[in-house]
């Protein structure tokens, strides 16, 4: 059976390009009147809001994304629970999907739906109450509806938990397994998941799941990304990574939350995300049409930077040893 | 579980090591081995528990340990704390000071801010946790509630971040913003984004929120509003 993303895969090996990927969701869905509070995906199934989700990803497309992640982030029944919509779970993930889509389809045959799959929220035993059982069946819950909707692929993102990612890549493959998945983990606790996994055992752990492609989003803007691209791409330089950053830090401008990464910034980063291994290049929170726009002409038609010449601006990740002398007093523990 | 071979400075040692491994069977019992041998709950939550968990926030503020060790030492010290809490009220030892904490409206991430809430009962404070989606309502009804020293707002997303102003802005509305010291954090949240909301402080992660907190109590102390 062929697949439209693993089509593209293929295609960017052959010809040594790029992949541009789309922007921010809920940045887009908040200019466009989402209000504190509500759930973005509730938007899927309201008449009212739903060419506003249709216009996103119009914007995106027109940019120049060959994939675009689906109005379904927090579409888990676990986050919809929140807004006692749990029940919802495959309704709400089918119709954000189909949505794209019918969007994509109309800018041609080969653009990508990729299914986006947030995290639970929640935390696994024994710190929290989530048992991986009930992650992979919320997960996949969400995934049905992915699936019927029409995805070529499943997007597994913002991730800080290996074990969730396990079970989200279960959850997937029981509802679709013939989709190939993606995953990304969000480095944001000084070059290492919130959970405290570092980019390269992203690299190996995830290298077991037989993911189609794997990387970084979100975060503390793109200067971090590039240091932690650049290290999972020095942990095997064969898999194909994906960098998702954010549009820098966000700044009260107005009553809201504005990232102060303009276009032009990021389309230096794009091209220097490109240069320390990523092939699959977008933008995360605080990123419009107008970034992915100027990223993807960048890419397109400006010379790709010399690996060599290049330099991250923050050091890469490292294991921290504690200043407390704890050795010491561990070794009288019985 | 027997520690009763130990030394009192070597029980100490030991019971701050075995919080900082998240060990809590081993933390309840050298919590009673200690109150055993004498010690005022208030020795025991200082020497014990309190010492133990500042060392775990150094190492998170450090980078050496994640939000994984931190819940698990959280939780040890917890099953300490059980034992302690009803004899430090009976004793009517003081607190460190109160603390009213939540997400703000619209976001349901809690992971941060429960750390955050954690800490800070492991530093002595007393800290009513309103959860998620907090709204300007429920801030001011805690407020006069249980009238705190200080605030603790916390967002993850760009969406909910600029409700902390609206939060703000109720609290000056209601007159109510000279009576508490208002902080402000999440990942996303920055120094200048806490100024801009309005806020007095910071939290870049829970062991300096918990360093801010206890320095303005001591500010307090020394000149009371």
């Amino acid at each position: 059976m062929t697949n439209r993303f693993i089509d593209l895969l293929a295609k960017s090996r052959a010809e040594n390009s790029p992949i541009m990927v789309d922007g921010g969701m809920g940045t887009m869905l908040f200019a466009a009147g989402l209000m504190f509070g509500d759930p973005p995906e509730m938007w899927n199934a309201l008449p009212d809001k739903q060419d506003k989700v249709r216009g996103v990803y119009r914007g995106y497309l027109e940019a120049g994304s060959q994939i675009i992640l689906t109005n379904t982030f927090g579409g888990t029944s676990f986050r919809l629970k929140m807004h006692n919509l749990q029940d919802r779970t495959f309704e709400l993930n089918r119709l954000g999907v189909a949505m794209a889509r019918e969007e994509a389809d109309k800018f041609g045959p080969d653009r990508v739906v990729a299914g986006s799959i947030g995290p639970s929220g929640e935390l696994f035993e024994p710190m929290g109450k989530l048992t991986y059982e009930s992650a992979v069946e919320g997960f996949a819950r969400q995934a049905e509806g992915i699936a019927a909707g029409g995805a070529d692929v499943f997007w597994i993102e913002t991730m800080s938990d290996l074990q969730e990612v396990r079970a989200a890549v279960e959850g997937a493959r029981k509802a679709a397994p013939h989709l190939p998945i993606v995953a990304t983990m969000t480095f944001d606790t000084k070059g290492f998941t919130m959970m405290g996994v570092s980019p390269s055992q992203a690299v190996h752990e995830l290298s077991a799941l037989n993911l189609a492609a794997m990387g970084a989003n979100c975060g503390n803007g793109p200067d971090e990304l590039e240091a932690t691209i650049c290290a999972m791409h020095q942990t095997d330089p064969n898999v194909i990574l994906v960098a998702k950053g954010n549009a820098g830090m966000p700044q009260l401008v107005d009553g809201r939350a504005t990232y102060n990464a303009t276009p032009e910034h990021m389309l230096e980063h794009a091209r220097r995300f490109r240069a320390f291994g990523a092939t699959i290049i977008g933008a995360c929170c605080g990123s419009t049409p107008a970034h992915i726009k100027a990223m993807t002409e960048a890419l397109r038609t400006l010379p790709p930077l010399d690996p060599s010449t290049v330099e991250l601006t923050v050091p890469l990740p490292e294991r921290k040893v504690a200043s407390s002398d704890k050795r010491a007093r561990r070794e009288r523990r019985g | 579980m027997d520690f009763s071979d130990l030394p009192d400075d070597e029980l100490w040692l030991q019971m701050q090591d075995d919080l900082y491994d998240g060990m809590k069977e081993e933390v309840t019992a050298e919590t009673e081995e200690a109150l055993k041998r004498g010690y005022s709950p208030t020795e025991v939550l200082e020497k014990g528990l309190v010492a133990g968990m500042d060392i775990v926030g150094v190492d998170f503020r450090d980078g050496v340990l994640f939000v994984p060790e931190v819940l698990m030492a959280a939780n040890s010290m917890k099953s300490g704390m059980e034992i302690l809490r009803p004899l430090l009220t009976e004793t009517g030892a003081p607190r460190v000071g109160k603390v009213v904490i939540g997400t703000v409206k619209g976001d349901i991430h809690d992971i941060g801010k429960n750390l955050v809430a954690m800490m800070l009962e492991g530093a002595g404070f007393e800290v009513i946790n309103l959860g998620v989606n907090v709204d300007a309502d429920k801030f001011l009804a805690a407020i006069r509630e249980h009238k705190p020293d200080i605030i603790g707002m916390s967002a993850l997303l760009t969406t909910t971040m600029p409700y902390m102003k609206v939060v703000n802005q109720a609290l000056i509305d209601e007159r109510l913003r000279e009576e508490v010291y208002v902080m402000a954090g999440g990942a996303p949240v920055s120094e200048a984004f806490s100024m801009a909301v309005g806020a007095d402080a910071y939290g870049r992660d829970a062991a300096t929120s918990v360093e801010i907190a206890k320095a303005y109590m001591e500010s307090m102390r020394k000149q009371p509003k």
